[in-house]
């Protein structure tokens, strides 16, 4: 058995940490959360540059082809700088969409724009919870009518793959009768927005099955969400923990009080038993396993609660001073929610895996 | 053991009924606010027009004596009043910290001249009171304040910084504790203070809160004179006053937590999908719903036995801060799992969803300083732990030593 990280993706994911300390700043984060950028380009760059966005990517269509593991450990450091560009939108939904249900023509036609982070692109594949009653769109074998659901990076991705019954379409969004509408969210640092289609020029993706690929997609972006979650964790953590060394009340370090040592080793075992999930998870990935829909559902729950937890928790272990607008827990308490209900929220996802388990039982 | 009024209850009712109806303006929605779309100074003026005629009749401090400006009356009586006002567009928070902290310590500590001066226009919002405890190395650990004040004559010369002091931008008194002497022990060289917010040498500045808003304050003092007049208590009293000032804060707070969440929460659930199902069918969903209600409700009975025993001429005491702990929390639980009810679309900013949602999102960002402000959990805990089953506390090397060697060390 060997169930960890080789050196070399180990090194893929230093150098990614490097990068992304340097450039996915709080300032530089924060130029998004307050309106002043609509992503942060430098790091979508500099990602798409080294090769880390696009690690899954196969070299036929300009990505780096390393592989699912590579990227796993992107998401990781993406989550844990809290960057603020379009790699889940893009590269976990989008790109792996375009790749698992394309012709060869419309493959070679957009993914190498995507991997060169020249096309940013967006995906909608369903998720179990609505709100608004939603407005069905029509496509009548060329063109596409209607309002899209909710689509993060929607205001500024130049693709979409959208879910219309069970096919997947796909329209370029710098075609005619497109109209964004952006809208505010509680994370403003990952936006979203719809887009409403009059007569906008689309085609089908080539699969035939497009309600599994979805799925498939889907399980795929909840491995990978799970190891941005892990990732957000463990910096909270950090934060909380690198704080409570240097507070003093009541003559002592905060951290010496045993309330909050045993709140700090119940978020460092929550994180860490959703680590071991997402572990799990990228391996199911990487190797295409049967296991992956377990997997990548117990991942995904697992995750889920960990960010929230170390969330909620780094803003409390902070005092007064972790509910100000300046200090970065806030951040992560949104981009902790902002994870959590993306592509549905746990209910959904923990329903699916007592699914799984009981087909694996009967 | 009953929850139906009373004859003189229920006749005290009918009086409140009245009143509101002739002089308050009824809710249209349950999340409806209170000056919903005026700017801020509108808002402080509308309130405080509406707090004097409050307290014009006798419903400002309901349980104080007549010759303080209350009613004489019960708790209970309080109770009621406050059951009938939930139905009306009133300010929140605004005059929480006057009516709930500042203006009691007034009433139990200050001489008869003071009361004269600041009870009424206090009751009558005409001026608004902060409480200045907590500084930046002193918020769990009160107790170890360093603004200083200094005797000069018959004056107090201050000096120091004061942290999230609510209200303070639109404030016009606050309670002070401050440093009076280093060479005692931390909490006995206390001394609490009334001061003129506007006096020369006071600076507020607004702090920016993780929701965006700014509801609380830095204050700076520079050299700020107050007459000696002004002290609350005896000089190295200002421990004993402080821990009056909280009693009542804890009778107060947890009373915040709404009581009508789980309605919010089937509202959505009604609107909601879940697998092409209404959410209100699904089996989670009704679970969370009866949580919902489960902390909201069983606060409100502890509040209500609270009330019981304060009506019998008993204190509340440490038990009560299980209402802050259990509230707080609630709050967070119950607004993520709103969101959380309606999946990607549940994480659009309230101003694209309208309905409930301002609300609900307010208080998942509001919760997490719902749950520092006024004793966090952790000391809540340790309060309940401590003070109510009498396990034994931390060891501390701070207790008797002089304050002056603590501050060096
Ligand atoms: C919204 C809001 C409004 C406020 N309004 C006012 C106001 O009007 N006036 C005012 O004076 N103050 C106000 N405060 C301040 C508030 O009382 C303090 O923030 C609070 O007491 C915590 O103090 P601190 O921020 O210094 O955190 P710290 O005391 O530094 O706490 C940091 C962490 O250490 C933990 N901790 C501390 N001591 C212990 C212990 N003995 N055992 C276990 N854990 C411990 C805490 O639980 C916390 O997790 C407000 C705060 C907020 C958030």
């Amino acid at each position: 058995m060997n169930f960890d990280f080789s050196d070399d993706q180990r090194l893929l994911q230093d150098a990614v940490r490097s990068m992304l300390a340097e450039n996915s700043t709080s300032q530089a984060v924060r130029e998004v959360l307050e309106g002043r950028a609509t992503y942060c380009a430098k790091v979508w760059r500099n990602l798409n540059e080294m090769g880390a966005a696009t690690a899954a990517l196969p070299e036929a269509y300009g990505g780096a082809g390393l592989g699912y593991l590579e990227l796993c450990l992107v998401a990781e450091e993406a989550g844990r700088h809290l960057a603020a560009v379009p790699l889940s939108s893009s590269i976990y939904l989008a790109a792996e969409a375009v790749l698992r249900a394309g012709s060869e023509a419309q493959k070679q036609r957009w993914l190498p724009g995507i991997a060169q982070g020249e096309v940013i692109a967006t995906a909608a594949l369903g998720g179990s919870e609505r709100y608004r009653a939603p407005q069905p769109l029509a496509f009548d074998g060329q063109r596409l009518d209607g309002t899209s659901p909710v689509l993060l990076d929607g205001a500024i991705a130049q693709l979409a793959i959208l879910q219309v019954g069970t096919e997947l379409i796909l329209v370029d969004l710098n075609g005619p009768g497109v109209k964004r509408i952006a809208l505010p969210t509680v994370d403003p640092t990952r936006p979203l927005a719809q887009i409403a289609f009059t007569a906008t020029p689309a085609e089908r993706l080539a699969t035939a099955d497009g309600a599994a690929v979805a799925r498939r997609v889907l399980d795929g972006a909840a491995v990978l969400l799970a190891f941005e979650q892990v990732g957000g964790a463990a910096r909270s953590l950090e934060l909380a923990r690198d704080y409570s060394l240097e507070r003093k009340a009541f003559g002592r370090q905060i951290g010496s009080f045993q309330a909050l040592k045993h709140k700090m080793a119940d978020i460092y075992t929550r994180i860490e038993l959703a680590r071991a999930h997402a572990y799990y998870g990228a391996w199911a990935l990487a190797s295409d396993a049967p296991e992956l829909p377990r997997a990548a559902a117990a991942a995904r729950v697992a995750a889920t609660r960990a960010f929230l937890f170390a969330a909620e928790e780094g803003i409390e272990l902070h005092g007064g001073i972790g509910f100000t607008w300046e200090m970065d827990c806030h951040l992560y308490y949104r981009r902790a929610r902002h994870l959590a209900q993306v592509i549905g929220s746990e209910h959904a996802w923990r329903a699916r895996l007592a699914d799984e388990l009981i087909k694996e039982a009967a | 053991m009953d929850f139906k009024d009373t004859p003189e209850e229920a006749a005290f009712r009918e009086e409140v009924r009245a009143w509101l109806a002739a002089n308050g303006q009824r809710r249209t929605r349950a999340d409806e606010m209170f000056g919903e779309g005026l700017d801020e100074a509108a808002k402080l003026a509308r309130a405080k027009a509406w707090q004097a005629k409050k307290a014009a009749a006798g419903y400002a401090a309901i349980t104080w004596p007549r010759e303080a400006g209350g009613l004489g009356g019960t708790a209970m009586q309080q109770v009621i009043y406050q059951q009938e006002e939930a139905a009306y567009l009133v300010p929140q928070m605004i005059f929480e910290v006057s009516i709930g902290m500042g203006l009691p310590t007034v009433l139990r500590w200050a001489a008869p001249e003071l009361k004269a001066r600041f009870l009424r226009p206090g009751l009558a919002g005409e001026e608004i009171w902060c409480q200045l405890f907590s500084e930046p190395g002193a918020g769990s650990d009160t107790g170890a304040v360093r603004t200083r004040a200094v005797r000069d004559g018959d004056a107090w010369v201050v000096n120091g910084q004061k942290v999230w002091t609510s209200s303070a931008h639109f404030g016009d008194y606050g309670i002070l504790l401050a440093r009076t002497d280093w060479d005692k022990p931390k909490q006995e060289g206390l001394t609490m203070f009334i001061v003129d917010l506007k006096a020369p040498g006071v600076e507020i500045r607004p702090i920016h809160q993780m929701s965006g808003d700014s509801e609380f304050n830095e204050v700076f003092f520079t050299d700020v004179r107050i007459p000696d007049q002004y002290r609350l208590g005896p000089e190295g009293g200002g421990w004993k006053v402080m821990l009056s000032t909280l009693m009542q804060e804890r009778l107060s707070v947890g009373g915040n937590l709404p009581t009508d969440l789980h309605e919010h929460l089937i509202e959505l659930a009604r609107t909601c999908t879940w697998d092409e199902r209404p959410a209100i069918e699904d089996a989670r969903v009704r679970a969370r719903i009866a949580d919902a209600y489960l902390d909201q409700q069983g606060v409100a009975l502890i509040i209500s036995r609270g009330l019981t025993a304060l009506s019998k001429g008993k204190t509340p005491g440490p038990e009560m801060s299980i209402t802050k702990l259990v509230a707080a929390k609630a709050m967070q639980d119950i607004s993520s799992f709103a969101m959380e009810l309606a999946g990607t679309e549940g994480l659009l900013g309230a101003d694209a969803l309208g309905g409930d949602w301002p609300y609900l999102q307010r208080l998942w960002l509001g919760s997490p300083g719902a749950r520092i402000a006024g004793g966090t959990d952790e000391v809540l805990r340790n309060v309940i732990a401590e003070r109510v089953l009498g396990l034994p506390g931390e060891v501390r090397t701070d207790r008797n030593v002089p304050f002056r060697d603590l501050d060096r060390a």
